[in-house]
């Protein structure tokens, strides 16, 4: 691991280089240029992929590897690393790692970037790229047995998988303990387990009770979104799968990371009064998700449906009805569309603003109790206060984004570095907290929540006095949406978990050649070991709870 | 003895409560229960100890806390506050299968989790039911097309209740385990079906020719099981 001591000319970093300062730099390695939407594209040398990006990191600043895109072309496959830094996420960069079509090898950014670690399994597994001096390249969402790698073009669906029973086998047999020591204990937590969050299998090998190795076992929920969404059509087709990625409510956020790539992709305005609804309907979501967050942290460190729970459950209940008379759905909305939203908002509008306004009053005096029973209660203390720790240039490795960067002092927040929406027109705050451990992405998230209740006043302020002649929901989009061929486009959103990306890029027809997400849990799972081992097993679940993760969005 | 000894022995002017005069003059029946009704003024009914099972088993059902993706969060919410599912008889999750009756599928099925899935199941004592949630567990769902997603539930393990929606309200899930409650009540649950790869445990059955051309097409050295087992001939 190349872990760096933060430089002392922090600002110095944030300086913007050319896109021909950058050439120059990487000099040699680069056999041709391209321009994606977002940011230059360099095409370099598969075996130089080491070199280029730690220039660029140390050299030029980008310190965020947000994704890495694998991808097949009639030609050749195609890795793009995409470069960003945290101290200012406009400044971008693609790094384009070729591979050839017969033997697809290339260099493993892992040595760099930790984060490329799980990415490059991931492109292994789905598109079959294989990466040289990587620490452990094995399939990660699909099962071991697996045959094809099925986002390749030659794979064929409908040929069965057919795996012996034996492969199945029960894993815990007579190996719970290691032969050489007795002290030495292996123990798997999931794939059902109330604990795990969902399905996430985590393997762990204990020392007594110590946490001495954990490893996370995932895919028991990869339902192929990627390929539904390549499947679908811009316009319509794949706006309802964003909701199912991270499913916590969190819905509306995601169908903002889709709206604003696909929007920035085919070029198309949204009018003033639907960003302003989205920043409301995103607040609320993420009100909810982070409610549900804390409500499941409460319920893993204390152990039971108790009071806390129920709780936030209770609040959840009242966000919920306010989303439904928007979108209609509890927790699928599928109400934002391309260039806007899908309807205005319900009437009678005075009954709804006065709804949310009943929220938003009662919501404080909501969380003043979440403090009293969770932060300011000395048994969470004890539990969470110097648990779990993820030091703030670690995080930054693993490309951990949202509140569990946050909570180790990362000041990175899209919402407000890289602005959308109407977000840089309101006047709210972004939260962090230095305590790097359990107790405070705890924090980070409940003060969170107080931000984005100013927010959502903020913009029933603006619906309220908008104009009738002016309340435009949609902007004017063509039926069938066609965006140029061979455009690239990555842009990301803040969503409950951090930054969610996405990837798209067009081939002239009305579906996408590749759409690749960017999932915030995912790499905020990766860092998972760094804070587990050494702990007792207790604050290795504790620990898995502040990271907040979703299933449906690590697996995608 | 006089009646002013006597222990425990109250004004009955002073206690005629509103219950107690709802029930007796029967203004309100809520107190009157069909049970009620039943046992009239003796202590003892007489049923079939079968059915008097059902209607117990029906009535207090531990379901399995185990979730697997969005429809979870709809089956929490069902389990907590305002749809509070305790209500029916029915909500009191249990962590572990080896304490459950009702097992709850919640969400998308992929190739990796059904054979975990199907063990959890195996897990469960008898007897056992299945409540399908969401459009998932009935078919695949919104994610049918994808490569990974097993078409539907009962290609694993089989389902008594199907509820569908993507994903159901609480409200639809409560309906749901009501009928399910309503179909164990009336001593009904769905036949076990035997997938051809789990032949080999019931040997001393009696083969018919259909079960031997599946016996026949097994491998005996290496059983295999299909993740799509829907489409394969």
């Amino acid at each position: 691991m190349s872990l760096e001591d933060p430089e002392p000319d922090a600002p110095a970093r944030v300086e913007e280089r050319s896109p021909d300062e950058l050439a120059e730099l990487l000099g040699d390695d680069i056999i041709d240029r391209e321009q994606h939407l977002n940011a230059p594209g360099y095409v370099i040398r598969p075996d130089a992929v080491q070199d280029v990006l730690s220039t660029l990191r140390t050299d030029a600043g980008y310190d965020h590897l947000s994704c890495v895109t694998a991808q097949e072309y009639e030609d050749r496959y195609e890795s793009v690393y995409h470069l960003r830094k945290f101290d200012d996420p406009t400044q971008e960069v693609s790094v384009v790692v070729p591979a050839d079509r017969e033997s697809p090898v290339s260099e493993s950014a892992e040595p760099v970037f930790r984060t490329a670690d799980w990415h490059e399994r991931e492109a292994y597994d789905l598109v079959g790229i294989e990466y040289d001096d990587h620490p452990d390249l094995r399939r990660i969402l699909l099962p071991e047995t697996w045959q094809g790698h099925p986002l390749a073009k030659d794979y064929d669906q409908d040929r069965p998988q057919v795996v012996p029973l034996r492969e199945n086998a029960n894993p815990l047999q007579e190996d719970t303990r290691s032969e050489q020591d007795a002290d030495t204990m292996f123990l798997n937590i999931g794939p059902h387990h109330p604990a795990t969050h969902g399905v996430l299998h985590l393997k762990t090998t204990l020392d007594g009770e110590q946490v001495a190795d954990v490893e996370s076992d995932i895919g028991y929920l990869h339902r192929c979104e990627e390929q539904m969404c390549q499947n679908g059509t811009y316009r319509h087709q794949i706006m309802p799968y964003p909701d199912r990625w991270d499913y916590i409510s969190a819905g509306m956020l995601n169908e903002w990371s889709y709206a604003r790539a696909a929007e920035d992709l085919a070029d198309i305005d949204v009018p003033e009064y639907a960003q302003v609804i989205r920043t409301m309907c995103a607040e609320m979501s993420r009100i909810a998700a982070h409610l549900l967050a804390v409500g499941t942290f409460a319920l893993d460190v204390y152990g039971d449906f108790t009071a806390i729970f129920m709780y936030a459950i209770r609040d959840r209940e009242k966000m919920q009805n306010l989303l439904e008379d928007i979108s209609g759905q509890r927790l699928m909305f599928n109400y934002f569309r391309l260039g806007g939203v899908v309807w205005d908002l319900p009437e009678p509008r005075e009954e709804f603003f006065e709804k949310v306004r009943d929220f938003l009053e009662e919501f404080p005096t909501a969380l003043e109790e979440y403090h009293d029973l969770i932060s300011s209660n000395e048994i969470l203390q004890m539990r969470t206060v110097d648990t779990g720790v993820l030091p703030p240039e670690v995080a930054k490795n693993y490309g951990a984004t949202g509140p569990v960067a946050r909570g180790s002092g990362v000041d990175y927040d899209l919402r407000r570095d890289d602005p959308y929406g109407y977000y840089d027109e309101l006047d709210w705050d972004v939260v962090t907290d230095d305590g790097c451990d359990n107790y405070s992405r705890l924090f980070v998230r409940l003060r969170e929540m107080e931000e984005s209740a100013k927010i959502i006043e903020q913009c029933v302020d603006l619906l309220e006095g908008w104009p009738e002649d002016d309340r435009t929901i949609q902007s004017n989009v063509p039926r069938t949406l066609k965006p140029d061929d061979d455009t690239e486009i990555y842009r990301a959103v803040e969503a409950a978990k951090g930054e969610l990306g996405i990837y798209i890029r067009s081939d002239g027809t009305d579906t996408p050649a590749r759409f690749r997400i960017r999932s915030p849990c995912f790499s905020n799972l990766q860092t998972l070991p760094e804070m587990a081992e050494g702990e007792y097993v207790p604050d290795l679940v504790a620990a898995l709870g502040s990271l907040d993760i979703v299933l449906g969005e690590v697996d995608r | 003895m006089s009646s002013d000894n006597r222990p425990f022995v109250t004004d009955d002017s002073q206690v005629l409560t509103e219950t107690r005069d709802a029930r007796m003059t029967g203004g309100d029946n809520r107190f009157n229960s069909k049970l009620r009704e039943a046992f009239g003024s003796s202590p003892f009914i007489l049923t079939k100890f079968d059915k008097f099972m059902n209607w117990v088993r029906g009535s207090s059902m531990f379901m399995l806390q185990f979730g697997i993706a969005c429809c979870s969060i709809e089956m929490m919410h069902t389990y907590a506050v305002k749809h509070d599912l305790d209500r029916f008889g029915a909500g009191v999750p249990r962590a572990s299968p080896r304490q459950a009756d009702v097992i709850i599928i919640p969400g998308t099925i992929v190739s990796k989790f059904a054979p975990r899935m199907k063990r959890v199941y195996d897990q469960m004592p008898e007897p056992k039911f299945v409540i399908g949630m969401g459009s998932c567990t009935i078919s695949g769902g919104p994610f049918q097309e994808g490569y990974n997603v097993i078409k539907g539930a009962e290609e694993v393990i089989p389902v008594d209740i199907h509820v569908p929606g993507c994903p159901p309200r609480p409200e639809a899930l409560v309906y749901g385990v009501a009928k399910l409650q309503e179909r164990i009540a009336n001593g009904e649950s769905s036949p076990v079906t035997v997938k051809p790869y789990e032949l080999e445990q019931f040997g001393d059955l009696d083969r018919d020719e259909i079960v031997q051309q599946l016996a026949d097409d097994i491998d005996e050295e290496d059983l295999v099981m299909r993740y799509d087992w829907a489409d394969s001939p």
